[in-house]
């Protein structure tokens, strides 16, 4: 899960992570209110969850709270497109206000799980500002790793590796421990999948700030993390993908015109890849599941022909824990109850297959059947041509 | 022989008198697999379908035997329970659970370092030895006894790869589903080297999907140490960056982990990868060896050193060892009844 920046900057506080003192605000008058309490220039930043928002004109510095009020009635309600946003760009409905820095120097620090080791990995760069993945392909060298059990935690040598490897010194070294550590406690007590500061920034006068923020969560643990939970912001995901989480489905749009269910990750991925060889574009990665029940499969079809995009379905369930009997009825239950007019193919094998495929024949509906994986690609590719 | 499991194999289910548990240790124990044992904490004392149920791993142990569990709670008790049966001395531990936390699978992982234990999984089918054992929730019926081992981290791709196999009468040694999680147990290197040291099996068929550097990692080590021919198929081909598809680890990271830089690095192996799901069983056909090399291959050893001689590599040949004839030992003789 991921959260904005302004959230990001309240969990890092609890944690003692330093953070530019601002709040964020979703009205111009409010954003000026808060320039005017802060003095002096301010930072208006567009809180989006895609990053780029800097080239894309989402942040701009401010002299006067008159000014921040109208660089946030410009902002706020804009159409950010960044290199990560869709071409349609993100909304933008918030913005934070951040009392302005004079900057000595820019670094990165992250924090992620290292998966070829199994151990999270903190990374720091003297290359603050830029992507770290940029960074390790144009100057992997500027990239000083370091590996922590949780175990033990962060120690001494971690921090003191990262600092000299970054040309830390002085003062300095003891404010990039204590940074390193208060970031690494709350990557470990929040459960994230990625803790990134990009720039941390060295302040003319000696100080570390995380000067933007960003924290992924691992999905699997927000179970325990409730006050995580309240900050997801769904006006940040697609309205049929958050329609598809609340029946535990697994549905991500995507352009194509073939509409795709299938049962299992692997075998969704492997289906949208035949659909492609076939001369068609996958609509969407769909994976109900290895239990899905009757009335899951038929939101799952409801879900999936909502996306107008959709000319025709390509079923390609491997029958396993979810029999093919259980499927066939849910798949007829949507038919019927839908009014489903689109072409739709189905291609059923393992468990339960012959029951399955009776089911259908004697539905009176009119299911196109298929003989395996390509024969079902190809017939859906055609019918989607053909509508 | 087969890897892992086989008829020595005895089974404890760990969440046994849970819905799933039960379920699945029936389907098990109907396959003919030896489930000896279940295990849910407060239960311990009842027989649950014929199954004695103890409170802990240990006594399942001391009482029955048990030598592999089965791991089927719920995602928030999955480490403990893989912890568990480490501790108590299990060898082969099968975790199917999905949803896991990534920083508990962290530590448990790091806790079975140095143990004699292995750990399948999370987040997968298990592992099956057709004829033999199964211990896992795949649909045992698709599988046919033979000569091929396969290692995926899917579920359903890997029945679909088997039931092409089955239909062109092709046998499975094992199939051991790796688990689509970011941090896993056994990786396709530790199930590579098990099937490179396996008399049984003579061909490969190995699964990935986007996602991590597994795969590249695997590709190296067969280019070193595997003279058995492989196929290889990369789910994902299509898969949008920075989207996790459904598995927590097939996620395209920062221009890493793309199906094409897998894809390549396989190739460039010497293994046979092929672009469509749908022909993974048809290029495994062409590849296996006829029955009369089984005695060959039996007696290679891994080797320690590249598996193959200079020059062999470069002849731009997709089978891994040289001089070994194409033609396939079993041609597609029976359609799978539908």
């Amino acid at each position: 899960m991921k959260i904005h920046e302004y959230q990001a900057k309240m969990v890092l506080t609890e944690f003692g992570v330093p953070v530019p003192r601002g709040r964020v605000a979703d009205t111009a008058p409010l954003a000026g209110a808060i320039a005017q309490e802060l003095g002096g220039t301010v930072v208006v930043k567009a809180q989006i969850h895609a990053g780029g928002r800097g080239k894309g004109g989402g942040v701009k510095l401010a002299k006067s709270p008159q000014e921040a009020e109208q660089v946030a009635s410009q902002i706020l309600g804009m159409m950010l497109k960044t290199h990560q946003t869709g071409p349609e760009g993100q909304q933008v409905k918030r913005v934070l206000v951040e009392e302005g820095m004079n900057i000595r120097q820019e670094l990165y620090l992250g924090i992620v799980i290292d998966r070829k080791v199994g151990l999270p990995v903190i990374m720091a760069s003297s290359a603050g500002g830029m992507e770290i993945e940029e960074v390790a392909r144009t100057r992997p060298e500027a990239i000083v790793k370091v590996h922590v059990d949780p175990a033990t935690g962060v120690t001494g040598f971690h921090t003191r590796k990262l600092s000299f490897g970054l040309g830390l010194d002085g003062d300095l070294l003891k404010g990039a421990a204590d940074f390193v550590t208060r970031l690494w406690r709350a990557f470990g007590t929040k459960d994230c999948s990625l803790a990134e500061i990009n720039p941390l920034v060295i302040t003319a006068d000696g100080r570390l700030l995380a000067l933007d923020a960003k924290m992924n969560f691992d999905d699997n643990a927000l179970y325990r993390h409730p006050e995580i939970q309240t900050l997801r912001d769904l006006d940040e995901e697609s309205p049929l993908e958050v329609e598809a989480s609340r029946f535990n489905l697994n549905y991500i749009k995507l352009d194509g015109n073939v509409g795709c269910m299938v049962n299992g990750a692997g075998l969704a991925m492997a289906t949208m890849d035949i659909i492609k060889l076939a001369g068609g574009e996958p609509a969407n990665f769909l994976d109900v599941g290895g239990g899905a029940s009757a009335e899951q499969i038929e939101n799952a079809f409801r879900i999936l022909i909502s996306d107008a995009n959709v000319r025709a379905v390509f079923i390609n369930i491997f029958g396993g824990i979810l029999r093919c009997d259980r499927l066939a009825e849910g798949v007829i239950k949507a038919v019927k109850t839908l009014g489903v007019s689109l072409p739709i193919v189905i291609r059923m094998e393992g468990t339960n297959v012959e029951l399955g495929q009776r089911m259908l024949a004697e539905s009176g509906l009119n299911f196109l059947t298929a003989q395996g994986m390509k024969d079902g690609a190809e017939k859906a590719v055609r019918a989607a041509r053909g509508a | 022989m087969s890897i892992l499991v086989d008829k020595s194999t005895r089974v404890v289910v760990q969440g046994l008198t849970g819905k799933e548990g039960t379920f699945h240790a029936l389907a098990c124990r109907e396959y003919g697999t030896k489930v000896v044992a279940g295990v849910t904490p407060g239960k311990g004392g009842i027989v649950h379908e014929g199954i004695p149920v103890f409170d802990t791993v240990a006594a399942a142990l001391a009482k029955e035997g048990a030598n592999t569990s089965l791991i089927l709670v719920p995602p928030a008790f999955a480490a403990d329970a893989v912890l568990e049966a480490a501790d108590a001395g299990i060898r082969v531990i099968v975790c199917i659970t999905e949803g896991i936390p990534t920083l508990d699978m962290v530590n448990a992982a790091r806790a079975l370092q140095g143990k004699d234990t292995r750990l399948i999984g999370p987040n997968c089918p298990g592992i099956i030895s057709p004829g033999k054992a199964k211990v896992g929730i795949m649909p045992g019926h698709i599988h046919k006894p033979g000569r091929v081992g396969v290692v995926s981290r899917s579920g359903t791709l890997t029945y679909e790869a088997v039931g092409q196999l089955t239909a062109r009468a092709i046998g499975q040694s094992t199939c051991v589903g790796i688990g689509g999680d970011p941090i896993i147990g056994t990786t396709f290197v530790d199930a590579l080297r098990l099937f490179q040291a396996d008399p049984e099996t003579e061909a490969i068929l190995m699964i990935g999907e986007i996602g991590g550097t597994a795969e590249e990692d695997a590709a190296a080590f067969v280019r070193a140490h595997v003279g058995k021919p492989v196929v290889g198929f990369i789910c994902g081909q299509t898969a949008p960056p920075g989207r996790r598809m459904g598995h927590a680890g097939a996620i395209i990271s920062g221009g890493t982990g793309t199906a094409a830089e897998k894809m390549a690095a396989m190739r460039k192996a010497g293994i046979t990868v092929v672009k469509s799901p749908a022909e993974m069983g048809q290029a495994v056909a062409r590849l296996l060896p006829p029955a009369r090399a089984a005695a060959r291959m039996a007696a290679r050893p891994v080797s320690s050193g590249p598996a193959r001689k200079k020059g062999r590599g470069a002849a731009k040949s997709r089978r891994p060892v040289a001089g070994r004839k194409p033609r396939a030992l079993a041609r597609p003789r029976t359609r799978r009844a539908k």
